[in-house]
């Protein structure tokens, strides 16, 4: 579309792609700051997990499904690698902050003052106690 | 369920050996043609017809993209409030859900809905332990989670 004539540049679809690809990078812009703001203000592991695991992914996959259009419809590149990366975070992102949550909960990390409720407490000084208890009698 | 998509894949490539056409467009049309042969002879499979369940795929799908579309807008909300009044809270959730990826697939999805990070299964698989950002009713945090996620996730393991 670029490389064709000069008056093309400005027919209502190129205008139209390119208002879609500004809006995507700009909002995936905006939640990457979010995430960034979010870690420096949430009080602790756990709220700053929330911040990191949602709104950093929906932020990357803005910037990226940007990029894809940009290549495909303005400079006629199909780059499938971004659809696979797409993908992939989708998957990860959340079993990262699964993960970062339970072993810093596991290692004894403690929720902030303002929780009101604890459930896993309890559950896990049960286990820990029964492996403790377990353990001696293995050997 | 797999075993009806082979078979279509299978007719599809019947079909371009009877019409001698080995391209992409006679390969669809094939495909077509054995999807019908398939919906007409359906009595004869034990599960469901495939498609059903490609649309419950598709469907949970649309609803991730949601999810993950209003999640961030509510932690933007919080992030940006100038006071930080959050109450985060852990509460357990049971589950009827009973396979290991439907398990972990259930877990993606909450940790990806507004406000609800898992950070712990129990062993015997029944109750998640679920950190929510904000704490207001845990009843209708789980009578969400349980009527949108577990709803779509059994629609699509159903056999």
């Amino acid at each position: 579309m670029l490389n064709s004539s000069r008056e093309e540049r400005f027919s209502i679809v190129t205008t139209i792609v390119n208002i879609l690809i500004i809006v995507l990078i700009s909002t995936g812009v905006l939640f990457s700051a979010v995430t960034a703001l979010g870690l420096v203000r949430l009080p602790d592991v756990y709220t700053r997990t929330h911040a990191a695991s949602k709104s950093s992914t929906l932020g990357v996959l803005a910037i990226l499904f940007g990029t894809f259009l940009h290549f495909w419809l303005v400079e006629g590149i199909f780059n499938t690698q971004m659809v696979i990366a797409i993908v992939f975070l989708f998957i990860t992102a959340p079993v990262g902050g699964h993960l970062i949550g339970r072993a810093a909960y596991i290692s004894g990390i403690k929720v902030a003052d303002e929780t009101v409720r604890d459930d896993l407490g309890p559950a896990v000084k049960k286990k820990k106690k029964r492996f403790a208890s377990k353990k001696p009698a293995d050997e | 369920m797999s075993s009806q998509i082979l078979l279509n894949f299978f007719l599809a490539f019947i079909w371009m050996f009877m019409t001698v056409s080995f391209t992409p467009a006679g390969f669809a049309i094939g495909f077509l043609v054995g999807l019908a042969i398939i919906i007409l002879m359906r009595r004869f499979f034990s599960g469901r017809l495939y498609l059903t369940r490609v649309w419950a795929v598709l469907s949970l799908t649309a609803l991730f993209l949601k999810e993950l579309v209003l999640s961030s807008v509510q932690v933007l909300r919080i992030v940006l409030r100038p006071r930080m009044d959050i109450k985060p809270a852990i509460f357990e959730m049971e589950t009827e859900l009973k396979r290991d990826w439907e398990i972990t697939l259930l877990a993606s999805l909450i940790t990806l809905t507004p406000g609800t990070l898992v950070v712990g299964i129990s062993d015997d698989q029944t109750r998640l332990y679920i950190h929510a950002l904000d704490f207001k009713d845990i009843d209708e945090a789980v009578s969400s989670i349980k009527n949108t996620f577990e709803r779509a996730i059994s629609e699509v393991s159903r056999p």
